[in-house]
């Protein structure tokens, strides 16, 4: 079975002025979202108390907020996690010991005539969670500079600068995405933006090593051809190793349940938007930098002049 | 062409699929829910205790699964958590104090597998149910607690010397960043002259190398500064941490849980995981009590009046007895609660008062064997030292607050050198028998304070169980699925290779102890899906070739080789992600980071070598016409 039976020949450089500006303003509005909505942190990352409730019946989180003032529990967000039965509680901060929380929590609720159970019940240091912020941060910044050496030293430092860009350009739509929408921003979802941030990368390696076997091949095209010519070749991998792993993140976004969702949505996210970022964004800024053949062979030996 | 691909790899693979298979499978057999009964004092564990248990349960019609002893433990085994916990508390209430019942989760990995080694993965807290605590140690404390008896011994030894200084004084300077202290003392000493300075630094230099001396002249001002080191401080940081976390294991024990998780993390934080737990209040209670004793001489010369109006002399202190009697005592402690190995309750035997008879060990006794013995005559003070961590909200943010309550219970002269066994009294009989368990337990060197708790409900862990195995069923069938439709028999191959990964990424896993949690088994997804990409590549490559006109062995060859650098190199980015992620995550992420850097060794082998191997077996030096590779 194949989906590809000749090999294409898209102008994928020709487009490269409108997917650049396409490009440049998701990340703009992406970036604007950010600066002003900022994200929807976690717990892990805020600091607070939150509990986990589970429903024998589906309920709205509105109505289980208004049971719980009327019993004096003010100062509390509730939202739906996962599914219609789930429901999280938040806290700015603890107050009281969670066992008395939990009592109080399931009194109000037992007296509105609902029957819940708590499933967990969490409390994170307001200290704890600005370090782990700020490790997150860093350790973002971290892989994308690990990387950026890598691929410096593997191929050449015009790739290693493209990769990084489109790199960040993948990472921050996807914020924006997570700020838009006001998804929860959680640990596990960091953990699914750094796992994007190694499988988009993935996908860059495999076409600039074709971009270099491919100039070492052909002689006579321009480097955008060159370009053009490596993506087509790849195409068939790529569009499959992405179709096959977003198979198996979606089965955890549908099945993984409420706690892993942040972290299979950023990496569904993250794979459609990084097979793009490879096919035009990494390729097209490479070519603007003035990529050349010369710049990816090996030079050759000085020649020794013998001439007497 | 024809391949040559080197027989031993046949071996290598087959090798590794039995060794992956024998200890992957522990965990299909799954666990019992378990009581654990130990023996706490010179209890033993027989047969008789055996049928106490068996007669007891069967009498509260408790079911249990079987009774087993291992030596020096028993294991019930039963059907359910609910059960467990119930029996836990009878077992406990008819055994008594003398043993240690501690709930477990016992797998059933049959004989032949455990005499392998074979065990199932530990389960993560959010798998199974249970508590986590992170702790954060108050090094500060304990770091000036320590340097106050260096500033005594300095003193004491400069004075032996007979080195005179003019004056004396101690200040707090600012500590450099890395130290993870704010604050550090320093002695100053000035002196006389030149002469005087030189005597001293050369003492203090050889005395006390570890800490900085450093000569502050200015002028006709002579001046010497003393204080602990970077190296010191830090010395002293993992010391306290790692007594901290010997105590806390002790207070584990007692508090009865089995297979607990103590950890060191960073700089001055300990994770603390107890499955099985439901009773936070309890469990935080136990170990966050610091209750411990101190012993300070009494200073005998020092002016009573002067003290109560406040003017304390440096190094001393005013506190009041039991009698409401003031009594100015010594800064420094000659010993401290860790010196203390055992403790019980008793009454003393000439005037039946209750008493604490205290039993020391480790390296604090010489010294105090010593100034005990150079203090006959002299009084020394027992202090009684709690602290309790306080929570208030100031301004919405939540501020722990340390509040220490000291109580002088007993001064006493001193008869004779003190040894290493000897009796405290003036409490009564309550505080006397928790004053023995608490020390029994093991003093805390430091204050703890709990900045992050989590409790999660054993449902949640057995949904949370439920929703990982389902998410692997389908994601993975899916993939294979595909696979064997796009691919066709080379598709069946990758599949084969797939699970090939599953099997071993389990099996080291098993073998290593890593924890499963729920990222972890969202890990192992990703990490399948991705190793699925190596074979695509492949694949593609093959395929490619073919369409080119290459002839099909040729393309085979041609498809493994070219595909070899960058599934490397992807491979290996992916892997420094694992590894920053590691280094940075804290928990159940942790567990992710374990199973996609695992994964990706794995899926190293067995999508290269592994897949090699197979096709080389179907299509390998036979002369093929059509490759089925979907095409």
């Amino acid at each position: 079975m194949e989906f590809f039976k000749k090999q294409t020949t898209i102008k994928f450089m020709e487009l490269r002025r409108i997917t650049g500006i396409v490009s440049g303003l998701a990340v703009l509005i992406a970036v604007i979202m950010l600066c002003k909505q900022g994200l929807n942190f976690g717990l892990e990352f805020t600091g607070g108390t939150q509990v986990e409730l589970h429903f024998e019946e589906p309920t709205e989180a509105t109505v289980v907020k208004q049971q719980l003032e009327i019993f004096g529990l003010k100062d509390l967000r509730v939202q739906n996690y996962g599914s219609a039965k789930e429901l999280l509680i938040r806290l700015a901060n603890k107050t009281e010991d969670e066992a008395g929380l939990k009592t109080k929590i399931l009194h109000a609720l037992q007296n509105g005539g609902y029957t819940a159970e708590v499933r967990r019940v969490e409390y994170v240091g307001s200290e704890v969670g600005a370090q782990l912020a700020e490790d997150g941060g860093l350790a973002v910044v971290a892989a994308i500079l690990f990387t950026m050496l890598y691929i410096a030293l593997r191929f050449e430092y015009r790739f290693a600068v493209s990769a990084a860009l489109s790199l960040t350009h993948d990472i921050v739509i996807v914020l924006g995405i997570f700020s838009l929408c006001r998804f929860e921003f959680d640990l596990a979802t960091l953990a699914g933006v750094l796992a994007v941030l190694g499988y988009s990368l993935n996908d860059k390696i495999v076409v600039f090593d074709r971009v270099r076997e491919n100039f070492r091949r052909v002689r006579k095209e321009s480097t955008a051809q060159i370009i053009n010519l490596s993506i087509n070749q790849t195409l068939s991998r790529t569009i499959m190793t992405s179709f096959l792993t977003l198979l198996v993140v979606i089965a955890l976004l549908l099945f993984g349940g409420g706690s892993l969702f942040g972290f299979s949505l950023a990496l569904c996210l993250g794979i459609i938007i990084g097979t793009y970022s490879s096919i035009y964004v990494a390729g097209g800024l490479a070519l603007s930098l003035g990529l050349s053949r010369e710049d990816l062979l090996p030079k050759p030996k000085a020649a020794i002049d013998e001439l007497p | 062409m024809l391949h040559t691909f080197p027989k031993w790899k046949y071996g290598l693979i087959i090798v590794a699929t039995i060794i992956g298979i024998i200890y992957a499978l522990p965990n299909l057999y799954g666990e019992d829910p378990a009581v654990q009964v130990t023996s706490v004092k010179n209890a033993k564990i027989s047969t008789d205790t055996q049928q106490q248990i068996k007669a007891d349960l069967d009498k509260a019609q408790v079911k249990y699964k079987s009774v087993t002893s291992d030596g020096d433990a028993l294991l019930v085994r039963f059907f359910s958590t609910e059960v467990q916990i119930m029996a836990q508390d009878l077992i406990k209430s008819a055994l008594g104090d003398n043993y240690s019942v501690a709930l477990n989760l016992a797998p059933i990995t049959p004989k032949w597998l455990a005499c392998l080694g074979a065990k199932p993965m530990k389960l993560g807290l959010d798998l199974r149910g249970g508590v986590r605590f992170l702790i954060e140690v108050d090094v500060a404390a304990s770091i000036a607690r320590s340097f106050e008896s260096d500033f005594a011994d300095i003193r004491t030894g400069m004075r032996k010397e007979g080195l005179r200084y003019s004056q004396l004084q101690q200040r707090q300077d600012d500590a450099d960043k890395d130290s993870g202290v704010k604050k550090i003392s320093v002695i100053a000493f000035s002196f006389k002259d030149k002469a005087d300075l030189e005597r001293a630094q050369q003492f203090l230099r050889s005395h006390y190398p570890q800490h900085e001396i450093i000569v502050t002249s200015k002028g006709t001002e002579f001046g010497i500064d003393v204080r602990m080191s970077p190296q010191l401080i830090t010395e002293n940081k993992t010391y306290t941490i790692e007594q901290t976390m010997t105590t806390l294991r002790n207070r584990i024990n007692e508090l009865g849980v089995a297979e607990a998780i103590v950890q060191r993390q960073g700089m001055n934080l300990i994770v603390v995981e107890l499955p099985g737990i439901q009773d936070t209040a309890r469990a935080r209670d136990i170990l966050g009590k610091t209750a411990t004793l101190d012993f300070v001489m009494v200073d005998s010369e020092a002016d009573l009046d002067k003290a109560l109006r406040g003017l304390v002399p440096p190094g001393r202190r005013l506190l009041y007895d039991r009698n409401s009697r003031p009594v100015v005592v010594k800064k420094n402690i000659i010993l401290t609660g860790d010196s203390i190995t055992g403790a019980s309750s008793g009454f003393n035997s000439s005037d039946a008062r209750p008493a604490v008879d205290v039993r020391l060990g480790g390296s604090g006794v010489g010294v105090f064997k010593r100034t005990t013995r150079e203090n006959i005559g002299q009084a020394m003070a027992v202090i009684y030292r709690e602290i309790k961590t306080v929570h208030k909200l100031i301004d919405g943010k939540r501020e722990t607050e340390h509040v220490v309550s000291e109580e002088l219970i007993s001064v006493a002269t001193i008869q004779s050198a003190l040894g290493s066994q000897f009796q405290i009294t003036g409490l009564s009989v309550d505080e006397a028998r928790n004053l023995a368990l608490l020390l029994r337990a093991g003093a805390l060197p430091a204050t703890i304070s709990i900045v992050e708790e989590r409790v999660i409900g054993p449902s949640m862990g057995q949904d949370n169980i439920q929703k990982g195995i389902i998410s692997i069923v389908v994601g993975v069938g899916a993939v294979l699925l595909f696979m064997s439709v796009y691919y066709s028999v080379f598709g069946i191959i990758a599949n084969l290779a797939l699970l090939m990964n599953l099997v071993l990424l389990v099996a080291i896993m098993s073998l290593v102890g890593a924890t499963l949690t729920l990222p972890g088994i969202a890990g192992i997804v990703l990490t399948l899906g991705m190793a699925v990409d190596a074979n695509v590549l492949i694949f593609e490559r093959i395929r490619e070739e073919l369409r080119m006109g290459l002839s099909p062995q040729a393309s085979i060859q041609h498809g493994f080789k070219s595909a070899f650098d960058t599934i490397i190199d992807s491979n290996l980015t992916t892997l420094i992600v694992g590894i920053i992620l590691f280094a940075i995550g804290t928990g159940p992420v942790r567990g992710f980071a374990v199973t996609l850097s695992i994964g990706i060794l794995t899926s190293l082998f067995t999508a290269v070598t592994g897949t090699r191997a197979i096709v080389n077996f179907v299509y390998g030096n036979k002369k093929i016409k059509h490759l089925l590779i979907g095409i």
